[in-house]
């Protein structure tokens, strides 16, 4: 008798221990929208497909979109959405293409202004009737800008590699 | 070393065939003048210098080129009296072969030095900060390889309050001499150098660590320190990488550097023997670093031998004084087989950093195909930093980088005693190049992420700004318009009041 009284009373108190931690010490399900965004350029380009970085960041979170889905982020930014999100990576689908500069050729710019109102970090230079020119260091390669030059001055080239930024080539396996 | 330590102590590096001799016995020859020297702004480790000067200006020797931009950075000199021909890219003396910014000179053969050097007699009066200051005006860096700029080493181990200065002679890699033939020729400018390098950093004592297969070097470095009681002459056994700072540190006095620190935090700061002879020069004379001693060595060269070059002088022009070229090179290398660069071409010029330029042949390049590994875990009692380099490879041929990190790849010192002593040739400090390079490059794009963000976000509170402050504007115009509407009806109303008791 006593033996059935402790047993239940110890399993219902440890029961009710059991419930309450779980309340209180509950993990989040999943990796906050705002911590995925705070990890994206934020330049908002569009090239993911999504309504900005916020959009894109929502869709990793629910799962619809893969962590590899920034195209100026890089492998950089996919390794780091894979860890932040919990999930395996494949970085052979990860578009990375190198970092990409916008370029201005000069022998075109009218320099109309236009595209400098589309560029999401102001990182082109320009005055009416002057050539334009890109800061190396702002420009995330995101292309917005392209599209919007009346003259097609504006090309996407692969970000130059000086001899401090080269790497040596991983050695052919064996 | 003791009797313990001889029998217990864990061995490290390697022991390769030196070549140094007979290269290293010969007498040092001095190169003439070249027509045109490439003085390239990223000598140094750092920033790269920023030029002074216009092309077409006449510059005298010894006058500044370039300045140093930035806090870690050096400032070059012209290495002869001429003109500025250009200043625009060359290929840097690297394996990539990229382009570099240089300041060319077109020489005039008249060779004068500019009268603004300021000599100093009594430089042991001087304040020690004032000679760091000197060390920086002449630019001089560390002449050991790494061409770290001297000045910065001598004001920060200062300001770190270092005891022992460690004096590199060691000399560990294969086929160069320019280090000993230096300790010979001139020991009395190293032991001044020295003692003024104590007397900027406020160290106590030096001690000047020399491998023990250079014997001509210890006696002559003995005889000149004699006299000075500060300075100790330290004979070390000969091994690779016995040059390397942590592994001389240790040896010399004991104390082992932590992992990621610099030799300041355990009281010490370690400077080459080249690197001394250059501040006595600078300092004395006032005259700046604009040529230097280097080995001219391998397999495909005429005549080996130590030769003083201009800084700026083409390889091709120092191989073709020394001798020049017999039969084809397998490979070309500035600095030591072990650590130096593998250069694509022969029209790269000396910098400060070159300790060395071999022309290796087949036999000597070693190019052999690589196997499986087969676990004799030989790299790892290689290791002088007591790394397992296989497993480490192994990471990094996966692609998991931070496993590699993990096992220490950030404390690997690229020594390459690991690939030397692979009975499968296995090229893994290639894989640790490659990897240290592909995790900087991810911490630059992730620098540049957050810079980027942080335009990104400042534009768009720009914008808002803007059309708050254009609503602002038009709300205020509409108000005013309103009010002068208002003040033109009630006037009106006025008048035509007025006009109507007029009339009335």
């Amino acid at each position: 008798m006593i033996a059935i009284l402790s047993l239940t009373l110890l399993g219902a108190a440890l029961g009710l221990l059991l419930g309450i931690a779980g309340r209180l010490l509950a993990v989040e399900a999943n990796a906050d929208v705002a911590g995925v965004e705070s990890l994206l350029p934020g330049t908002n380009c569009g090239q993911c497909g999504f309504p900005g970085c916020a959009g894109a960041a929502a869709a990793m979170v629910s799962g619809a979109a893969p962590p590899g889905c920034c195209p100026p982020g890089g492998k950089a930014v996919a390794l780091a959405l894979a860890e932040k999100l919990g999930v395996s990576l494949d970085l052979s689908s990860v578009v990375d293409e190198g970092p990409k500069l916008a370029v201005v050729a000069e022998d075109l710019c009218i320099g109309c202004c236009r595209c400098l109102k589309y560029c999401p970090t102001d990182a082109i230079l320009g005055a009416p009737k002057q050539i334009h020119n890109v800061l190396k260091e702002a420009c995330t390669g995101c292309a917005a800008c392209v599209e919007h030059c009346p003259t097609e001055a504006l090309v996407m080239q692969p970000m130059p590699v000086s001899w401090q930024h080269w790497v040596m080539p991983k050695p052919a396996a064996a | 070393m003791g009797l313990m330590e001889k029998f217990f102590a864990r061995s490290w590096g390697v022991h390769p065939r030196d070549y140094k001799r007979p290269a290293a016995d010969a007498p040092v020859r001095v190169m003439p003048m070249p027509e045109r020297l490439y003085l390239s702004l990223a000598q140094h480790l750092g920033a790269p210098a920023r030029p002074v000067v216009l092309v077409g200006q006449t510059v005298k020797k010894g006058e500044k080129l370039a300045d140093p931009q930035g806090a870690v950075s050096a400032a070059i000199h012209a290495p002869t009296s001429g003109v500025i021909a250009a200043i625009g890219e060359i290929p840097a003396p690297h394996p990539s072969g990229l382009p570099v910014q240089a300041v060319i000179l077109e020489a005039d053969g008249r060779d004068e030095w500019c009268e603004s050097l300021k000599p100093c007699a009594d430089p042991f009066g001087l304040d020690p900060d004032e000679i760091s200051r000197r060390v920086a005006d002449a630019g001089v860096v560390g002449m050991g390889g790494a061409a770290f700029p001297s000045a910065l080493k001598l004001s920060s181990s200062r300001k770190a309050g270092v005891t022992t200065l460690v004096m590199n002679g060691g000399e560990c890699e294969p086929y160069l001499s320019c280090d000993d033939r230096l300790m010979r020729d001139e020991a009395e400018t190293i032991v001044d150098g020295i003692r003024l390098m104590l007397h900027a950093i406020g160290a106590k004592e030096a001690l000047v660590g020399i491998e023990d297969n250079k014997p001509e070097a210890i006696a002559a470095m003995q005889k000149a320190t004699a006299a000075h009681g500060n300075v100790h002459v330290r004979p070390i056994p000969a091994r690779y990488p016995m040059g390397s700072e942590k592994q001389l540190v240790q040896t010399l006095t004991g104390r082992e550097i932590p992992a990621g620190a610099l030799p300041a935090e355990v009281g010490v700061a370690v400077h080459n023997v080249g690197t001394a002879r250059a501040v006595s020069e600078a300092i004395r004379s006032g005259r700046p670093l604009v040529s230097r001693l280097l080995t001219v060595n391998g397999g495909c060269v005429g005549t080996p031998g130590n030769i003083v070059a201009p800084i700026g002088a083409l390889v091709e022009e120092v191989i073709a004084f020394a001798g020049g070229i017999e039969g084809t090179p397998a490979r070309l290398v500035m600095g030591g087989p072990m650590m130096g660069a593998s250069l694509p071409h022969a029209r790269i010029p000396v910098i400060k950093g070159t300790s060395g330029i071999l022309a290796l042949d087949a036999a000597q390049a070693h190019v052999r195909h690589e196997e499986a590994c087969i676990r004799c875990a030989s790299c790892a009692r290689a290791c002088p930093i007591q790394l397992m380099p296989l497993d480490i490879a192994r990471h990094i041929r996966g692609g998991d980088l931070k496993g590699a990190v993990r096992l220490g790849l950030k404390d690997c010192i690229a020594c390459g005693c690991c690939a030397y002593v692979c009975p499968a040739h296995i090229p893994l400090v290639q894989y640790f190049s490659h990897a240290k390079g592909s995790l900087a490059a991810e911490d630059r794009a992730r620098q540049k992420t957050e810079a980027t963000r942080k335009l990104a976000a400042a534009r768009s509170e720009r914008l808002a700004r803007e059309a708050r402050e254009k609503a602002e504007i038009a709300a205020r115009r509409k108000a005013e318009r309103e009010a002068a509407k208002a003040a033109a009806a009630a006037a009106a109303a006025a008048s035509a009041k007025s006009a109507g008791e007029m009339s009335a």
